[in-house]
């Protein structure tokens, strides 16, 4: 048995993913490979339609693959039953999407303890972890604010905290800042900046190149399959000054 | 770097040659730390023999330059006020790139494609770098606004890359 840190948080193996038959055939995903380490940061790139987002909703068990293989922590999640799949979604995978999701009647605080009480945590418990979650994303003070009182960035940093209720192993988020303006933005990349520094793993599908440089690796993808891979770490310090014209 | 920037910060008073420098690294920041002080020092020197700047020698007669002190002459004030009231800005050499990618596909030299993916690396890993120094400067410097202004550009570039692969991406399942 190999030591259970050599195991990819995330591995897929030929994931496949096609709609319609024959000429209609679209292969959304095709034959992908993939394995995330435990606390990268993983940006996936690509023109919209590419796509990005099926195989986030594959990674995460959202769907179910043509083929191909998904593991989680070395455990095949594309072959088991709905109900352990779901469970699974709640207590292993955070999700962090475009249109925040937040559930509009229930205030910051509720959304964001409702996984944890969903996974049959005590109400003083996923009370407790949700106001310490707010307070990671520097919304102690709206923690009773309805999500239609908050700013996009704020719903944004609330459906961050929610994804961390249950400790997930692994955080995916499609198009996080896709509905924010610059300075939301800002805060959402400084959130996951500070998730990356604690250990979280985290994949990011987008098309914002700021979040994708916030990534120890990029990812390209085009017509469903992986064109090219980058790591980002390591970084061009020293060149800076090739930016502004100030190296001859 | 560019004389007249040169000039322009000797503007405001008699200035030795080291304030001249703390001037020039507290507006660039980190960037400043790019600029060689024997290029400015040179740049002085240029000045000076364009009759731009009159330097005095300091007191105690040694020839370091940083210790000479500058002023502007009435030529040099003049040439800094017109620098200012000129319209300029930095062109960044799209068509340069832009001729790449169809002299590459014309003569099957590269795929196109391959180009905009190395060009993204490259643009990411600088962007990266903007961003980290960017988030690490305290509010309110100078240097931050510059940092801004980078990454600014540089997500103006990535996103016309995106426009190129599109593109490109276009021309290859048409053709």
């Amino acid at each position: 048995m190999s030591d259970a840190a050599d195991i990819p948080v995330l591995r897929a193996r030929g994931l496949r993913k096609e709609y319609g038959k024959e000429e209609g055939l679209v292969r959304a995903v095709d034959e992908v490979d993939l394995d995330i380490g435990a606390g990268e940061t993983v940006a996936i790139m690509g023109p919209s339609g590419c796509g990005k987002s099926t195989l986030l909703h594959l990674l995460g068990g959202l769907d179910r693959p043509s083929g191909g293989q998904v593991r989680l922590n070395g455990r095949r999640i594309d072959d088991i039953g709905e109900k352990a799949l779901a469970q699974l979604r709640r207590t292993d995978i955070g999700f962090v999407f475009q249109a925040f999701h937040l559930m509009e009647e229930l205030t910051a605080v509720e959304n964001v303890e409702l996984p944890a009480l969903l996974a049959g945590r005590s109400p003083r418990a996923a009370r407790r972890r949700a106001e310490e979650l707010l307070e990671r994303v520097g919304l102690a003070g709206r923690a009773r604010f309805l999500p239609s009182a908050l700013s996009g960035g704020q719903r944004q940093r609330v459906a961050v905290a929610r994804a961390l209720s249950n400790e997930p192993s692994v955080v995916l988020a499609d198009e996080p800042t896709g509905n924010l303006d610059s300075a939301a933005t800002l805060d959402v990349l400084q959130l996951f900046e500070g998730l990356h520094g604690s250990g979280q793993t985290l994949v990011i599908v987008t098309h914002d190149a700021r979040i994708a440089a916030t990534a120890d690796r990029m990812i390209s993808m085009r017509d469903g399959a992986f064109v090219d891979e980058t790591w980002l770490t390591g970084g061009t310090t020293g060149r800076l000054g090739a930016l502004i014209g100030l190296e001859d | 770097m560019q004389q007249e920037v040169v000039l322009a910060m000797l503007a405001k008073e008699p200035t030795h040659g080291y304030q001249l420098r703390t001037r020039l690294r507290d507006a660039l920041g980190p960037l400043g730390d790019a600029m060689n002080a024997g290029h400015v020092y040179v740049t002085l020197t240029r000045l000076e023999k364009a009759g731009l700047i009159a330097v005095e020698r300091s007191a105690d007669g040694t020839e370091r330059s940083d210790r000479k002190v500058y002023t502007l002459t009435p030529d040099g004030q003049q040439r800094v006020a017109e620098w200012i009231a000129e319209v300029s800005w930095p062109k960044p050499d799209l068509a340069e790139f832009h001729l790449k990618l169809i002299a590459a596909a014309a003569a099957g030299l590269a795929d196109p494609l391959t180009i905009v993916d190395t060009q993204r690396r490259e643009l990411l890993h600088r962007l990266r770098d903007a961003q980290r120094t960017a988030m690490a400067e305290p509010d309110h410097s100078d240097a931050a606004l510059l940092l801004e202004g980078i990454v600014l550009r540089l997500q103006a570039d990535l996103r016309w890359l995106e426009a190129c692969e599109k593109n490109w991406t276009h021309r290859r399942s048409g053709s």
